[in-house]
């Protein structure tokens, strides 16, 4: 555990090591950004197709709405489209396809020793791993994103919020995408103590598509239970940021929720932080 | 070994029934998987109630006039996972694998055995835990009716007809799902890989989850012709589902010519993919052996 803690820590001595470290961290972000550019066809794509079940989603709404005659909970029907439309977005900043899963294989195949001898931190190189992924998903889908976007314009019915909320916004997106981060994280390194997660990834994709506000705006929760999924981290993940841009959430309440939600992934950077360390403990590195 | 007289076709249903056994034998073999996949898939689908029980408790029906309401919807909600779990059960496996099969050339073997490739290739294994949810379906479509038969105005009444007619269209749902999974596996042999069309399947299948009265409105009407007459997707479960529960009484002047259309489609559907099944494996050659 010694040598491993040393080598987590990451503490370089001299000034030499700094730029021996940058360097390092460099070429890992600039390695992952090429491997994810390398199918940018296929990619840009399947962007366009994942918003096809929008197509259904909108006309369910339509048909919803038109049985019922004005809003619903605060929002009208164009609302709720651009809702959809939104949490789609926060979900591309917040959604990390194949992290935990990668994580525990690496636990179970062995493939993790790499890191215990080599000078590199494992949750520093699968954040820049992501950040690079979602820098390159970014640049091939900003097309299809504002075509789909530029389609669905009249659904904005505001307009352009405030450069106030814009800023919110943007900034509730990247807290998004590190809270996404650090949560998926979690479970895969509960891989050190169970090996398979799959079905713990499961459950916990299920909560998180439900509970993130993916699937409807959570204002539409029953009072008692809305107040319950309030109290976790989820709604940070697309909820948030979709609610933020429409105007859902009035400002002296907007400081209080980005704050929790800071507080939220500092909490959840140090449980990384203890479960991986703890993690090493118990690890033995099977396999070749 | 003396070699046993004649049967000059196998017999299918008995070679089913031992794919069937085999997959059972491997499924308990991990029990402690199958059941969580079960439980996995039942989660999902209460997942679902959970959101349409939400809408109906801000909105009477799905569609004004449609009479889609709560019950009459989770009959439809229900016939939906009966027919989504026959196809995941028996065809679904067997389709990622045929695919598979082409790319690397483990079709060769399968056109070897005497017995018809398509169903072979199409009925091999059968995952079994998905049928956990044609066991939900079953449930909330018998709840919901009962809601519907108990309420004080206008009570669900029972046809006899009905008995006849669910099954058939569930079966004829299942089909044309069937033809269109099988089409969409058969293109890999052009293709190689086609990861995307199966995220295509889902998103196609996606439009077949709902209503088609939702469809009948504003640019909804183009998708409502092309996914009911040129890929009928959207008779699959509206027609089983809207004969059952009756969500308008009297029925509408067009439920029974659609009834009837769709026995035709499904027709029209299974001789397709027969076509293009077999199209495909004149195209095939094989890889890497």
């Amino acid at each position: 555990m010694s040598e491993a803690a040393a080598l987590d820590g990451g503490r370089p001595d001299e000034k030499a090591g700094l730029t021996t470290r940058l360097v390092c961290w460099w070429t890992i972000f600039r390695i992952a950004l090429e491997e994810r550019l390398a199918y940018r066809g296929d990619f840009a794509l399947g962007t366009l197709m994942r918003f096809l079940p929008i197509i259904t989603q909108i006309f369910l709404w339509w048909a919803i709405f038109e049985s019922i005659d004005g809003d619903l909970v605060g929002y009208s029907f164009p609302d709720m489209v651009a809702y959809y439309l939104l949490s789609m977005l926060g979900r591309a900043f917040s959604s990390m396809p194949g992290l935990a899963s990668t994580i525990a294989k690496q636990i179970r195949d062995g493939e993790l020793k790499k890191f215990l001898v080599q000078p590199i931190d494992l949750i520093g190189f699968f954040l820049l791993g992501r950040v690079a992924h979602k820098l390159a998903y970014y640049t091939i889908s900003t097309l299809p994103f504002a075509l789909v976007f530029y389609l669905c314009r009249d659904y904005f019915t505001d307009g352009w919020p405030s450069a106030y909320v814009m800023t919110m916004f943007c900034f509730s997106l990247i807290l998004a995408f590190l809270l996404g981060f650090f949560m998926d994280l979690c479970i895969g390194l509960i891989g050190f103590w169970f090996l398979e997660v799959s079905s713990l990834l499961f459950i916990y994709m299920l909560f998180n598509f439900f509970l993130s506000g993916h699937m409807f705006p959570l204002d539409l929760l029953p009072s008692g239970i809305q107040a319950a999924v309030s109290c976790l981290p989820f709604k940070y993940l697309a909820y948030l940021p979709a609610a933020i841009f429409l105007g859902k959430i009035d400002s002296e309440l907007l400081w209080i929720e980005m704050t929790t939600e800071v507080l939220w992934l500092v909490i959840l950077i140090c449980v990384a932080r203890l479960l991986y360390g703890r993690g090493l403990r118990r690890y033995s590195g099977y396999g070749g | 070994m003396p070699i046993p007289p004649e049967p000059q076709h196998p017999s299918y249903a008995k070679v089913f029934l031992t794919f069937a056994r085999n997959s059972l034998v491997r499924d308990m073999m991990f029990r402690a998987n199958f059941l969580i996949e079960a439980v996995s898939s039942l989660s999902w689908a209460v997942m679902n109630v959970g959101f349409y029980w939400i809408i109906f408790e801000h909105a009477n029906s799905i569609g004004a006039q449609t009479g889609w309401e709560k019950y009459e919807f989770f009959v439809f909600m229900g016939t939906t996972w009966i027919i989504n779990s026959i196809v995941q059960a028996f065809f679904m496996p067997n389709s990622e694998e045929f695919s598979e099969l082409i790319r690397t050339g483990g079709l060769d073997f399968a056109m070897l055995k005497p017995i018809d490739t398509q169903f072979l290739i199409s009925l091999r294994k059968v995952a079994w835990s998905s049928l956990a949810n044609l066991v939900l379906g079953i449930v909330i479509v018998a709840i919901s009716l009962a809601q519907l038969a108990s309420r004080a105005e206008d009570p669900w009444q029972f046809q006899p007809a009905m008995l006849v007619l669910y099954p058939l269209y569930i079966a004829c749902g299942v089909a044309i799902l069937y033809s269109l999974m099988i089409c969409l596996a058969a293109t890999s042999v052009w293709l190689g890989r086609n990861q995307t069309l199966y995220d295509f399947w889902f998103y196609i299948t996606n439009f077949s989850r709902y209503p088609m009265e939702i469809y009948a409105r504003g640019w909804g009407l183009p998708l409502l012709v092309v996914f009911t007459f040129v890929i009928p997707v959207l008779v699959v479960v509206n027609v089983p589902a809207r004969l059952l529960a009756e969500p308008l009484s009297p029925r509408a002047s067009w439920e029974w010519p659609l009834a009837g259309f769709t026995l035709l489609a499904t027709l029209g559907c299974l001789c397709f993919s027969r076509w293009v099944f077999r199209t495909a494996l004149l195209s095939y050659r094989s890889a890497s052996s």
